[in-house]
Protein backbone atom coordinates (compact mmCIF):
# COMPACT_ATOMS: atom_id res chain seq x y z
CA UNK A 1 0.00 0.00 0.00
CA UNK A 2 1.13 3.18 -1.18
CA UNK A 3 2.50 5.35 2.20
CA UNK A 4 -0.08 7.14 3.42
CA UNK A 5 2.02 10.57 4.21
CA UNK A 6 2.53 10.95 0.48
CA UNK A 7 -0.94 12.17 0.11
CA UNK A 8 -2.17 15.87 0.31
CA UNK A 9 -5.36 17.45 0.83
CA UNK A 10 -7.32 16.01 -2.09
CA UNK A 11 -6.13 12.81 -2.04
CA UNK A 12 -7.09 12.23 1.74
CA UNK A 13 -10.15 13.61 1.66
CA UNK A 14 -11.31 11.48 -1.53
CA UNK A 15 -9.22 8.35 -0.39
CA UNK A 16 -11.51 8.51 3.08
CA UNK A 17 -14.65 9.31 1.54
CA UNK A 18 -14.34 6.47 -1.21
CA UNK A 19 -13.25 4.34 1.58
CA UNK A 20 -9.75 3.56 -0.10
CA UNK A 21 -8.36 3.86 3.83
CA UNK A 22 -9.69 5.10 7.16
CA UNK A 23 -9.51 8.71 7.98
CA UNK A 24 -7.53 6.61 11.47
CA UNK A 25 -5.04 5.07 9.41
CA UNK A 26 -4.28 8.16 8.13
CA UNK A 27 -3.83 10.11 11.22
CA UNK A 28 -1.96 7.39 12.66
CA UNK A 29 0.21 7.70 9.76
CA UNK A 30 1.36 11.48 10.46
CA UNK A 31 1.37 11.28 13.92
CA UNK A 32 4.05 8.22 13.36
CA UNK A 33 5.76 10.88 10.61
CA UNK A 34 5.42 13.37 13.31
CA UNK A 35 6.65 12.04 16.05
CA UNK A 36 9.99 10.71 13.89
CA UNK A 37 10.81 14.17 12.61
CA UNK A 38 12.19 16.04 15.96
CA UNK A 39 14.99 17.13 14.16
CA UNK A 40 13.35 19.47 12.21
CA UNK A 41 11.91 21.28 15.71
CA UNK A 42 8.90 22.38 13.21
CA UNK A 43 6.43 21.53 16.06
CA UNK A 44 6.34 22.65 19.62
CA UNK A 45 3.84 20.72 20.76
CA UNK A 46 2.45 17.43 18.93
CA UNK A 47 -1.33 16.71 19.41
CA UNK A 48 -1.51 12.76 18.08
CA UNK A 49 -4.73 12.33 20.39
CA UNK A 50 -6.76 15.37 18.47
CA UNK A 51 -5.76 14.20 15.39
CA UNK A 52 -7.09 10.29 15.97
CA UNK A 53 -10.49 11.76 17.88
CA UNK A 54 -11.43 13.48 14.81
CA UNK A 55 -10.12 11.07 12.29
CA UNK A 56 -12.73 8.39 14.44
CA UNK A 57 -15.30 11.10 14.29
CA UNK A 58 -15.10 10.73 10.50
CA UNK A 59 -14.79 7.14 10.08
CA UNK A 60 -18.08 7.15 12.31
CA UNK A 61 -19.68 9.19 9.95
CA UNK A 62 -18.69 7.69 7.06
CA UNK A 63 -20.02 4.78 8.67
CA UNK A 64 -23.18 6.13 9.16
CA UNK A 65 -23.88 7.28 5.92
CA UNK A 66 -23.11 11.17 7.02
CA UNK A 67 -22.10 14.07 4.53
CA UNK A 68 -18.77 14.77 5.19
CA UNK A 69 -16.87 18.12 6.14
CA UNK A 70 -14.42 19.47 3.18
CA UNK A 71 -11.27 18.59 4.75
CA UNK A 72 -13.12 15.49 6.26
CA UNK A 73 -10.01 12.57 7.53
CA UNK A 74 -7.18 15.18 6.89
CA UNK A 75 -5.12 15.80 10.30
CA UNK A 76 -3.34 19.28 9.66
CA UNK A 77 -0.67 21.18 11.37
CA UNK A 78 -1.59 24.49 13.33
CA UNK A 79 0.46 27.64 13.14
CA UNK A 80 0.96 28.00 16.81
CA UNK A 81 -0.30 31.51 16.55
CA UNK A 82 -4.05 30.44 16.32
CA UNK A 83 -5.75 29.86 19.82
CA UNK A 84 -6.99 25.86 20.62
CA UNK A 85 -9.31 25.31 23.66
CA UNK A 86 -7.19 23.45 26.10
CA UNK A 87 -3.88 23.24 24.17
CA UNK A 88 -0.72 25.55 24.59
CA UNK A 89 -0.97 28.59 22.67
CA UNK A 90 2.27 30.34 22.28
CA UNK A 91 3.27 32.70 19.58
CA UNK A 92 6.62 30.62 19.78
CA UNK A 93 7.31 33.37 23.06
CA UNK A 94 8.55 33.00 26.11
CA UNK A 95 5.80 35.36 27.68
CA UNK A 96 2.96 32.95 26.12
CA UNK A 97 4.27 29.51 27.21
CA UNK A 98 1.91 27.53 28.96
CA UNK A 99 -0.86 29.57 28.25
CA UNK A 100 -3.58 27.43 27.67
CA UNK A 101 -6.81 28.92 25.71
CA UNK A 102 -10.61 27.90 26.82
CA UNK A 103 -12.28 29.44 23.94
CA UNK A 104 -11.06 28.09 19.82
CA UNK A 105 -9.95 30.30 16.95
CA UNK A 106 -12.61 30.93 14.58
CA UNK A 107 -10.47 29.57 11.71
CA UNK A 108 -9.33 26.60 13.50
CA UNK A 109 -13.10 25.84 14.62
CA UNK A 110 -13.93 25.99 10.99
CA UNK A 111 -11.62 23.55 10.35
CA UNK A 112 -12.26 20.75 13.00
CA UNK A 113 -15.78 21.56 12.14
CA UNK A 114 -14.81 20.53 8.38
CA UNK A 115 -13.49 17.50 9.49
CA UNK A 116 -10.06 17.92 9.80
CA UNK A 117 -7.74 16.91 12.86
CA UNK A 118 -4.78 19.00 14.32
CA UNK A 119 -1.30 17.17 14.50
CA UNK A 120 0.06 19.85 16.82
CA UNK A 121 1.03 23.41 17.46
CA UNK A 122 3.55 24.66 14.92
CA UNK A 123 7.19 26.39 15.22
CA UNK A 124 7.09 30.15 13.85
CA UNK A 125 9.02 33.08 14.21
CA UNK A 126 8.33 34.59 18.18
CA UNK A 127 4.87 36.81 17.88
CA UNK A 128 5.14 36.21 14.11
CA UNK A 129 7.91 38.51 13.34
CA UNK A 130 11.07 37.22 11.30
CA UNK A 131 11.58 35.50 8.15
CA UNK A 132 13.60 32.79 8.97
CA UNK A 133 12.32 30.81 11.97
CA UNK A 134 15.48 31.89 13.69
CA UNK A 135 13.47 34.00 16.30
CA UNK A 136 11.42 31.29 18.24
CA UNK A 137 11.88 31.06 22.13
CA UNK A 138 11.48 27.11 21.37
CA UNK A 139 14.38 27.00 18.93
CA UNK A 140 15.14 27.36 15.16
CA UNK A 141 13.10 25.00 12.21
CA UNK A 142 14.95 23.38 9.88
CA UNK A 143 14.06 23.21 6.69
CA UNK A 144 13.82 19.60 5.05
CA UNK A 145 16.12 20.52 2.13
CA UNK A 146 19.48 21.17 2.16
CA UNK A 147 21.89 22.38 -0.45
CA UNK A 148 23.32 19.84 -2.93
CA UNK A 149 26.20 18.25 -1.07
CA UNK A 150 25.62 19.97 2.08
CA UNK A 151 24.82 19.02 5.50
CA UNK A 152 24.37 22.93 6.70
CA UNK A 153 20.59 23.49 8.04
CA UNK A 154 18.46 25.96 5.77
CA UNK A 155 16.07 28.38 6.78
CA UNK A 156 12.47 27.19 6.28
CA UNK A 157 11.61 30.95 6.22
CA UNK A 158 9.43 32.94 8.13
CA UNK A 159 7.31 33.08 9.96
CA UNK A 160 5.35 30.34 9.19
CA UNK A 161 8.70 28.18 9.12
CA UNK A 162 7.25 25.41 11.37
CA UNK A 163 4.12 24.93 8.82
CA UNK A 164 6.53 24.95 5.89
CA UNK A 165 9.11 22.56 6.86
CA UNK A 166 6.63 20.22 8.13
CA UNK A 167 4.24 20.48 5.23
CA UNK A 168 7.44 20.10 2.78
CA UNK A 169 8.50 17.14 4.60
CA UNK A 170 5.46 15.36 4.43
CA UNK A 171 5.29 15.22 8.04
CA UNK A 172 1.59 16.82 7.55
CA UNK A 173 -0.45 17.21 4.38
CA UNK A 174 -1.18 20.57 5.20
CA UNK A 175 -0.68 23.53 7.63
CA UNK A 176 -2.10 27.01 8.76
CA UNK A 177 -0.15 30.03 8.20
CA UNK A 178 -0.27 33.57 8.76
CA UNK A 179 0.75 36.16 6.23
CA UNK A 180 1.68 39.94 7.80
CA UNK A 181 4.27 40.61 5.46
CA UNK A 182 4.46 37.69 3.53
CA UNK A 183 5.07 35.05 6.50
CA UNK A 184 2.62 32.37 4.20
CA UNK A 185 4.63 33.45 0.78
CA UNK A 186 8.32 33.32 1.51
CA UNK A 187 8.27 30.40 3.66
CA UNK A 188 6.05 28.08 0.75
CA UNK A 189 8.78 29.68 -1.86
CA UNK A 190 11.74 28.57 0.42
CA UNK A 191 10.56 24.86 1.02
CA UNK A 192 9.08 24.11 -2.52
CA UNK A 193 5.31 24.16 -1.08
CA UNK A 194 2.26 26.30 -2.20
CA UNK A 195 1.03 28.62 0.71
CA UNK A 196 -2.21 31.36 -0.64
CA UNK A 197 -2.73 34.92 1.66
CA UNK A 198 -6.54 35.39 0.86
CA UNK A 199 -7.65 39.15 0.42
CA UNK A 200 -7.55 40.87 4.08
CA UNK A 201 -10.91 39.83 6.40
CA UNK A 202 -11.48 36.61 4.25
CA UNK A 203 -10.47 34.83 7.00
CA UNK A 204 -11.86 36.05 11.01
CA UNK A 205 -8.58 37.08 12.80
CA UNK A 206 -10.41 36.15 16.13
CA UNK A 207 -8.56 34.05 18.53
CA UNK A 208 -5.16 34.46 16.57
CA UNK A 209 -2.38 36.37 18.56
CA UNK A 210 -2.10 39.93 16.76
CA UNK A 211 0.80 40.89 15.38
CA UNK A 212 0.03 43.84 13.20
CA UNK A 213 -3.66 44.03 12.75
CA UNK A 214 -4.26 46.14 9.90
CA UNK A 215 -2.33 43.62 7.61
CA UNK A 216 -3.01 39.78 9.20
CA UNK A 217 -4.25 37.05 7.40
CA UNK A 218 -4.71 33.74 7.71
CA UNK A 219 -4.28 31.26 4.79
CA UNK A 220 -3.50 27.64 3.85
CA UNK A 221 -0.08 26.06 3.00
CA UNK A 222 -0.35 22.83 1.06
CA UNK A 223 1.80 21.34 -1.43
CA UNK A 224 -0.83 22.26 -4.67
CA UNK A 225 -2.97 24.85 -6.12
CA UNK A 226 -6.05 22.61 -5.47
CA UNK A 227 -4.67 21.75 -1.44
CA UNK A 228 -4.87 25.12 -1.50
CA UNK A 229 -8.17 25.72 -2.60
CA UNK A 230 -10.17 23.17 -0.47
CA UNK A 231 -8.12 24.43 2.55
CA UNK A 232 -8.84 28.22 1.67
CA UNK A 233 -12.64 27.14 1.52
CA UNK A 234 -12.86 25.65 4.95
CA UNK A 235 -11.01 28.44 6.54
CA UNK A 236 -12.43 31.72 4.81
CA UNK A 237 -15.74 33.05 6.17
CA UNK A 238 -17.58 36.29 8.00
CA UNK A 239 -17.48 36.11 11.42
CA UNK A 240 -19.15 38.68 13.53
CA UNK A 241 -16.24 38.53 16.28
CA UNK A 242 -14.11 40.26 13.72
CA UNK A 243 -14.93 43.89 12.93
CA UNK A 244 -12.87 43.52 9.51
CA UNK A 245 -14.20 40.20 8.75
CA UNK A 246 -15.51 40.08 4.76
CA UNK A 247 -19.60 39.94 4.66
CA UNK A 248 -19.18 38.05 1.52
CA UNK A 249 -19.98 34.74 0.90
CA UNK A 250 -17.17 32.33 -0.05
CA UNK A 251 -17.34 30.97 -3.31
CA UNK A 252 -16.46 27.32 -4.34
CA UNK A 253 -12.55 27.77 -5.10
CA UNK A 254 -12.21 24.82 -5.90
CA UNK A 255 -14.69 23.81 -7.66
CA UNK A 256 -13.80 26.71 -10.41
CA UNK A 257 -10.45 26.10 -10.28
CA UNK A 258 -9.93 26.82 -14.26
CA UNK A 259 -5.95 27.27 -15.32
CA UNK A 260 -7.15 28.08 -19.31
CA UNK A 261 -5.93 32.00 -19.18
CA UNK A 262 -7.43 33.06 -22.64
CA UNK A 263 -8.73 36.41 -22.33
CA UNK A 264 -6.28 36.96 -19.28
CA UNK A 265 -3.99 39.38 -19.09
CA UNK A 266 -1.27 38.84 -16.60
CA UNK A 267 0.70 41.94 -15.19
CA UNK A 268 4.63 42.29 -15.02
CA UNK A 269 5.73 45.15 -12.22
CA UNK A 270 8.61 46.72 -14.29
CA UNK A 271 9.80 47.97 -10.74
CA UNK A 272 9.99 44.36 -9.29
CA UNK A 273 13.29 43.85 -11.39
CA UNK A 274 15.34 44.82 -8.42
CA UNK A 275 19.58 45.19 -7.54
CA UNK A 276 20.17 42.09 -5.64
CA UNK A 277 17.92 39.36 -6.74
CA UNK A 278 19.33 36.22 -7.82
CA UNK A 279 20.04 35.19 -11.32
CA UNK A 280 18.19 31.75 -11.04
CA UNK A 281 14.99 34.00 -9.45
CA UNK A 282 15.04 36.13 -12.56
CA UNK A 283 15.16 33.51 -15.00
CA UNK A 284 12.19 31.57 -13.54
CA UNK A 285 10.47 34.65 -13.75
CA UNK A 286 11.03 34.45 -17.28
CA UNK A 287 10.01 30.87 -17.44
CA UNK A 288 6.69 32.25 -15.57
CA UNK A 289 5.57 34.50 -18.25
CA UNK A 290 6.10 31.76 -20.86
CA UNK A 291 3.88 28.95 -19.01
CA UNK A 292 0.88 31.49 -18.34
CA UNK A 293 1.64 32.54 -22.02
CA UNK A 294 1.18 28.88 -22.85
CA UNK A 295 -1.71 28.87 -20.38
CA UNK A 296 -3.52 31.54 -23.11
CA UNK A 297 -3.02 34.89 -21.28
CA UNK A 298 -1.47 37.98 -22.65
CA UNK A 299 1.45 39.14 -20.75
CA UNK A 300 1.40 42.86 -20.40
CA UNK A 301 4.23 45.36 -18.46
CA UNK A 302 2.25 47.09 -15.80
CA UNK A 303 4.40 49.99 -13.40
CA UNK A 304 3.93 49.75 -9.18
CA UNK A 305 6.13 52.55 -9.14
CA UNK A 306 5.75 52.99 -5.08
CA UNK A 307 7.23 49.37 -4.84
CA UNK A 308 10.84 50.25 -3.54
CA UNK A 309 8.37 52.67 -0.43
CA UNK A 310 6.16 49.28 0.43
CA UNK A 311 9.02 47.53 2.40
CA UNK A 312 9.88 50.78 4.73
CA UNK A 313 6.23 52.07 4.83
CA UNK A 314 5.52 48.28 6.22
CA UNK A 315 8.19 48.46 9.20
CA UNK A 316 6.62 51.59 10.74
CA UNK A 317 3.07 50.38 10.35
CA UNK A 318 3.75 46.68 11.15
CA UNK A 319 5.90 47.88 14.35
CA UNK A 320 3.58 50.49 15.49
CA UNK A 321 0.41 48.16 15.34
CA UNK A 322 2.41 45.65 17.27
CA UNK A 323 3.69 48.09 20.09
CA UNK A 324 0.51 49.07 20.43
CA UNK A 325 -1.02 44.87 20.23
CA UNK A 326 1.60 43.90 22.71
CA UNK A 327 1.12 46.27 25.24
CA UNK A 328 -1.78 43.83 26.56
CA UNK A 329 1.37 41.08 27.77
CA UNK A 330 1.72 42.77 31.37
CA UNK A 331 1.92 39.69 33.81
CA UNK A 332 -1.59 39.87 35.41
CA UNK A 333 -4.35 38.46 33.05
CA UNK A 334 -2.47 35.44 31.61
CA UNK A 335 1.28 34.24 30.59
CA UNK A 336 4.49 34.94 32.36
CA UNK A 337 4.87 37.47 35.22
CA UNK A 338 8.33 37.99 36.97
CA UNK A 339 8.12 40.37 39.93
CA UNK A 340 11.39 40.36 41.65
CA UNK A 341 11.35 40.96 45.28
CA UNK A 342 9.73 44.13 46.55
CA UNK A 343 8.75 45.67 43.61
CA UNK A 344 5.48 47.75 42.48
CA UNK A 345 2.94 46.89 39.29
CA UNK A 346 5.20 49.26 37.09
CA UNK A 347 8.56 47.07 37.44
CA UNK A 348 6.25 44.20 37.46
CA UNK A 349 5.43 45.20 34.07
CA UNK A 350 8.69 46.04 32.58
CA UNK A 351 10.41 43.08 34.28
CA UNK A 352 8.14 40.32 32.59
CA UNK A 353 8.38 42.16 29.22
CA UNK A 354 11.96 41.97 29.74
CA UNK A 355 11.55 38.52 30.30
CA UNK A 356 9.34 37.40 28.15
CA UNK A 357 10.00 38.76 24.94
CA UNK A 358 12.67 37.95 22.28
CA UNK A 359 15.25 40.54 20.77
CA UNK A 360 13.33 40.98 17.69
CA UNK A 361 10.01 41.15 19.27
CA UNK A 362 11.29 44.30 21.51
CA UNK A 363 13.49 45.69 18.71
CA UNK A 364 9.46 46.03 17.15
CA UNK A 365 7.91 47.61 20.07
CA UNK A 366 10.89 49.75 20.23
CA UNK A 367 10.97 51.22 16.83
CA UNK A 368 6.68 51.00 17.28
CA UNK A 369 6.74 53.01 20.65
CA UNK A 370 8.86 55.31 18.75
CA UNK A 371 7.17 56.05 15.71
CA UNK A 372 3.90 57.07 17.60
CA UNK A 373 5.52 58.92 20.24
CA UNK A 374 4.76 62.33 20.74
CA UNK A 375 6.62 64.83 17.64
CA UNK A 376 7.03 61.88 16.01
CA UNK A 377 3.72 60.33 14.70
CA UNK A 378 3.19 62.59 11.71
CA UNK A 379 6.75 61.90 10.54
CA UNK A 380 6.78 58.74 10.74
CA UNK A 381 2.94 57.12 11.40
CA UNK A 382 1.12 59.37 8.70
CA UNK A 383 3.92 59.73 6.29
CA UNK A 384 3.89 55.89 6.40
CA UNK A 385 0.10 55.34 5.62
CA UNK A 386 0.09 57.54 2.99
CA UNK A 387 2.91 55.76 1.62
CA UNK A 388 0.44 52.73 2.23
CA UNK A 389 -2.58 54.36 -0.12
CA UNK A 390 -0.34 55.21 -2.71
CA UNK A 391 1.09 51.86 -2.86
CA UNK A 392 -2.44 50.45 -2.78
CA UNK A 393 -3.13 52.99 -5.60
CA UNK A 394 -0.35 51.72 -7.82
CA UNK A 395 -2.15 48.21 -7.72
CA UNK A 396 -5.47 49.98 -8.12
CA UNK A 397 -4.04 51.80 -11.43
CA UNK A 398 -2.18 48.13 -12.44
CA UNK A 399 -5.29 46.16 -12.22
CA UNK A 400 -6.85 48.08 -15.07
CA UNK A 401 -4.34 47.33 -17.07
CA UNK A 402 -4.06 43.32 -16.29
CA UNK A 403 -6.18 40.38 -14.36
CA UNK A 404 -3.37 39.28 -12.49
CA UNK A 405 0.44 39.92 -11.33
CA UNK A 406 3.47 37.63 -11.53
CA UNK A 407 6.44 38.32 -10.14
CA UNK A 408 9.05 36.20 -7.66
CA UNK A 409 8.35 35.33 -4.53
CA UNK A 410 11.79 36.22 -2.69
CA UNK A 411 14.80 37.62 -4.24
CA UNK A 412 17.05 34.44 -3.17
CA UNK A 413 16.43 31.06 -2.60
CA UNK A 414 16.82 30.05 1.24
CA UNK A 415 19.72 30.55 3.21
CA UNK A 416 21.84 28.49 5.76
CA UNK A 417 20.04 29.23 9.52
CA UNK A 418 22.72 31.60 11.37
CA UNK A 419 23.83 33.63 7.74
CA UNK A 420 21.22 36.73 8.17
CA UNK A 421 21.79 37.65 11.74
CA UNK A 422 24.13 40.41 11.77
CA UNK A 423 22.12 43.29 10.95
CA UNK A 424 18.20 42.86 11.21
CA UNK A 425 17.86 45.64 7.92
CA UNK A 426 19.28 42.12 5.73
CA UNK A 427 16.80 39.87 6.82
CA UNK A 428 14.03 42.21 6.31
CA UNK A 429 14.95 42.63 2.88
CA UNK A 430 13.94 38.85 1.96
CA UNK A 431 10.34 40.37 2.16
CA UNK A 432 10.53 43.28 -0.64
CA UNK A 433 8.62 41.08 -3.03
CA UNK A 434 5.98 39.96 -0.63
CA UNK A 435 5.18 42.90 1.40
CA UNK A 436 3.35 45.40 -1.10
CA UNK A 437 0.52 43.08 -1.80
CA UNK A 438 0.11 42.84 1.84
CA UNK A 439 0.04 46.55 2.59
CA UNK A 440 -2.60 46.47 0.03
CA UNK A 441 -4.63 43.62 1.85
CA UNK A 442 -4.64 41.65 -1.51
CA UNK A 443 -5.00 37.95 -2.77
CA UNK A 444 -1.07 36.80 -2.89
CA UNK A 445 0.27 33.15 -3.64
CA UNK A 446 3.62 31.44 -4.02
CA UNK A 447 3.81 28.11 -5.97
CA UNK A 448 6.47 26.45 -6.82
CA UNK A 449 8.73 26.62 -9.93
CA UNK A 450 11.64 25.10 -9.98
CA UNK A 451 15.63 24.06 -8.59
CA UNK A 452 18.13 26.32 -8.53
CA UNK A 453 21.88 25.62 -9.01
CA UNK A 454 22.25 24.45 -5.16
CA UNK A 455 19.24 22.04 -5.67
CA UNK A 456 17.28 24.13 -3.51
CA UNK A 457 13.31 25.36 -4.64
CA UNK A 458 12.44 28.80 -6.01
CA UNK A 459 8.83 29.89 -5.98
CA UNK A 460 6.61 32.32 -8.31
CA UNK A 461 4.11 34.91 -6.91
CA UNK A 462 0.62 35.57 -8.16
CA UNK A 463 -1.18 38.70 -6.79
CA UNK A 464 -4.88 39.58 -7.51
CA UNK A 465 -7.48 41.83 -7.22
CA UNK A 466 -9.67 42.30 -4.16
CA UNK A 467 -11.86 39.27 -3.52
CA UNK A 468 -9.93 37.41 -6.58
CA UNK A 469 -8.57 34.41 -5.03
CA UNK A 470 -9.93 32.85 -8.14
CA UNK A 471 -8.01 34.80 -10.47
CA UNK A 472 -4.92 33.94 -8.13
CA UNK A 473 -5.67 30.22 -7.62
CA UNK A 474 -6.24 29.81 -11.83
CA UNK A 475 -3.23 30.98 -12.71
CA UNK A 476 -1.27 29.35 -10.18
CA UNK A 477 -2.77 26.15 -11.25
CA UNK A 478 -1.52 27.09 -14.96
CA UNK A 479 2.01 27.39 -13.47
CA UNK A 480 1.96 24.50 -11.50
CA UNK A 481 0.77 21.98 -14.70
CA UNK A 482 3.42 23.61 -16.82
CA UNK A 483 6.03 23.63 -13.99
CA UNK A 484 5.90 19.68 -13.43
CA UNK A 485 7.90 20.33 -9.68
CA UNK A 486 8.00 16.77 -8.40
CA UNK A 487 11.08 17.71 -6.49
CA UNK A 488 11.28 16.92 -2.89
CA UNK A 489 13.99 16.99 0.16
CA UNK A 490 16.04 13.78 0.72
CA UNK A 491 15.32 12.54 3.94
CA UNK A 492 17.61 12.96 6.64
CA UNK A 493 15.81 13.85 9.66
CA UNK B 1 16.39 61.29 12.93
CA UNK B 2 18.52 59.52 15.60
CA UNK B 3 17.98 57.95 18.77
CA UNK B 4 20.96 58.30 21.48
CA UNK B 5 21.21 56.00 24.46
CA UNK B 6 19.00 58.58 26.52
CA UNK B 7 15.98 58.11 24.33
CA UNK B 8 16.55 54.71 23.50
CA UNK B 9 16.15 54.42 27.58
CA UNK B 10 12.96 56.91 27.53
CA UNK B 11 11.44 54.26 24.55
CA UNK B 12 12.40 51.39 26.57
CA UNK B 13 10.57 52.74 29.68
CA UNK B 14 7.37 54.39 27.80
CA UNK B 15 7.16 50.59 26.03
CA UNK B 16 7.06 48.83 29.87
CA UNK B 17 10.44 47.21 28.64
CA UNK B 18 13.53 47.06 31.30
CA UNK B 19 16.80 47.23 29.59
CA UNK B 20 20.21 47.55 31.30
CA UNK B 21 23.13 49.14 30.09
CA UNK B 22 24.47 46.59 27.22
CA UNK B 23 20.84 45.97 26.03
CA UNK B 24 20.52 49.95 25.56
CA UNK B 25 24.35 50.40 23.56
CA UNK B 26 23.35 47.20 21.38
CA UNK B 27 19.72 48.51 20.14
CA UNK B 28 20.94 52.36 19.77
CA UNK B 29 22.86 51.18 15.97
CA UNK B 30 19.93 48.85 15.33
CA UNK B 31 17.12 51.21 16.05
CA UNK B 32 19.38 53.96 14.16
CA UNK B 33 19.62 51.46 11.29
CA UNK B 34 16.27 51.22 11.15
CA UNK B 35 15.36 54.44 11.18
CA UNK B 36 17.75 55.98 8.55
CA UNK B 37 16.58 53.29 6.23
CA UNK B 38 12.80 54.17 6.85
CA UNK B 39 14.10 57.84 6.47
CA UNK B 40 13.39 57.31 2.50
CA UNK B 41 9.96 57.95 2.45
CA UNK B 42 10.47 61.51 3.10
CA UNK B 43 11.14 61.30 -0.44
CA UNK B 44 7.28 60.48 -1.37
CA UNK B 45 5.23 63.29 -2.79
CA UNK B 46 2.21 62.47 -0.37
CA UNK B 47 0.43 65.66 -1.52
CA UNK B 48 -3.44 65.07 -1.55
CA UNK B 49 -2.82 61.99 -0.28
CA UNK B 50 -4.67 60.38 3.07
CA UNK B 51 -3.29 58.31 5.13
CA UNK B 52 -4.77 54.75 4.92
CA UNK B 53 -7.24 54.02 7.44
CA UNK B 54 -8.52 50.44 6.21
CA UNK B 55 -7.34 48.42 3.47
CA UNK B 56 -10.75 46.65 2.27
CA UNK B 57 -13.10 49.25 2.38
CA UNK B 58 -15.89 47.69 5.06
CA UNK B 59 -18.00 49.00 7.77
CA UNK B 60 -18.45 48.59 10.94
CA UNK B 61 -21.32 46.83 12.23
CA UNK B 62 -23.26 47.48 15.45
CA UNK B 63 -24.48 43.75 16.41
CA UNK B 64 -28.07 43.11 18.18
CA UNK B 65 -28.38 45.18 21.17
CA UNK B 66 -28.85 41.79 22.79
CA UNK B 67 -27.54 40.57 26.41
CA UNK B 68 -24.69 37.64 25.74
CA UNK B 69 -25.57 37.53 22.22
CA UNK B 70 -22.39 35.72 21.52
CA UNK B 71 -22.00 33.18 24.48
CA UNK B 72 -18.06 33.10 23.70
CA UNK B 73 -17.58 36.33 23.90
CA UNK B 74 -20.99 37.74 26.30
CA UNK B 75 -20.51 37.50 30.20
CA UNK B 76 -20.28 34.86 32.99
CA UNK B 77 -16.78 33.76 32.19
CA UNK B 78 -14.88 34.37 35.45
CA UNK B 79 -12.90 31.01 35.32
CA UNK B 80 -12.08 30.88 32.00
CA UNK B 81 -10.76 34.49 32.27
CA UNK B 82 -8.93 33.84 35.21
CA UNK B 83 -7.64 30.33 33.94
CA UNK B 84 -4.36 31.49 33.16
CA UNK B 85 -4.17 34.65 35.48
CA UNK B 86 -0.72 33.82 36.96
CA UNK B 87 -1.86 35.04 40.51
CA UNK B 88 -5.67 35.02 40.69
CA UNK B 89 -6.81 35.73 44.37
CA UNK B 90 -10.84 35.92 45.23
CA UNK B 91 -12.13 35.71 41.76
CA UNK B 92 -9.75 38.78 40.66
CA UNK B 93 -6.50 39.64 38.95
CA UNK B 94 -4.24 39.62 41.92
CA UNK B 95 -1.49 42.50 41.41
CA UNK B 96 1.42 44.10 43.51
CA UNK B 97 0.61 46.56 45.90
CA UNK B 98 -0.11 49.62 43.46
CA UNK B 99 -1.10 52.78 47.00
CA UNK B 100 1.68 53.40 49.39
Amino acid sequence: MTDLTSFGVKDIRDGVAKGDFTAREVAEGFNAAVAGAAALNAFIVSTPDHALAAADKVDAARAAGDALGKMAGVPIGMKDLFATNGVQTTAASHILEGFTPRYESTVSQKLWDAGAGMLGKLNLDQFAMGSSNETSYFGNVSSPWRKAGSNQPMSPGGSSGGSSSAVAARIAPAATGTDTGGSIRQPAAFTGICGIKPTYGRCSRWGIVAFASSLDQAGPMARSVEDCAIMLGAMAGFDPKDSTSLQMDVPDWEAALNADLRGKKVGIPREYRMEGTDQAILDSWEQGKAWLKDAGAEIVDVSLPHTKYALPAYYIVAPAEASSNLARYDGVRYGLRDLPEGVGLQDMYAATRAAGFGDEVKRRILIGTYVLSAGFYDAYYTQAQKVRALVARDFARAFEECDVILAPTTPTASFPLGSMNEDPLTMYLNDVFAVPASLAGLPAMSVPATINADGLPLGLQLVGRPFDEQGVLNAGLAIQQRAGFTAKPEKWW
Amino acid sequence: MSVDKATVAKIASLARIRMDDAELEQMVPELNGILQWVEQLGEVDVTGIEPMAAVIPNTLRLRDDVVDADPLTGGGKQGDVLANAPAAEHGFFGVPKVIE
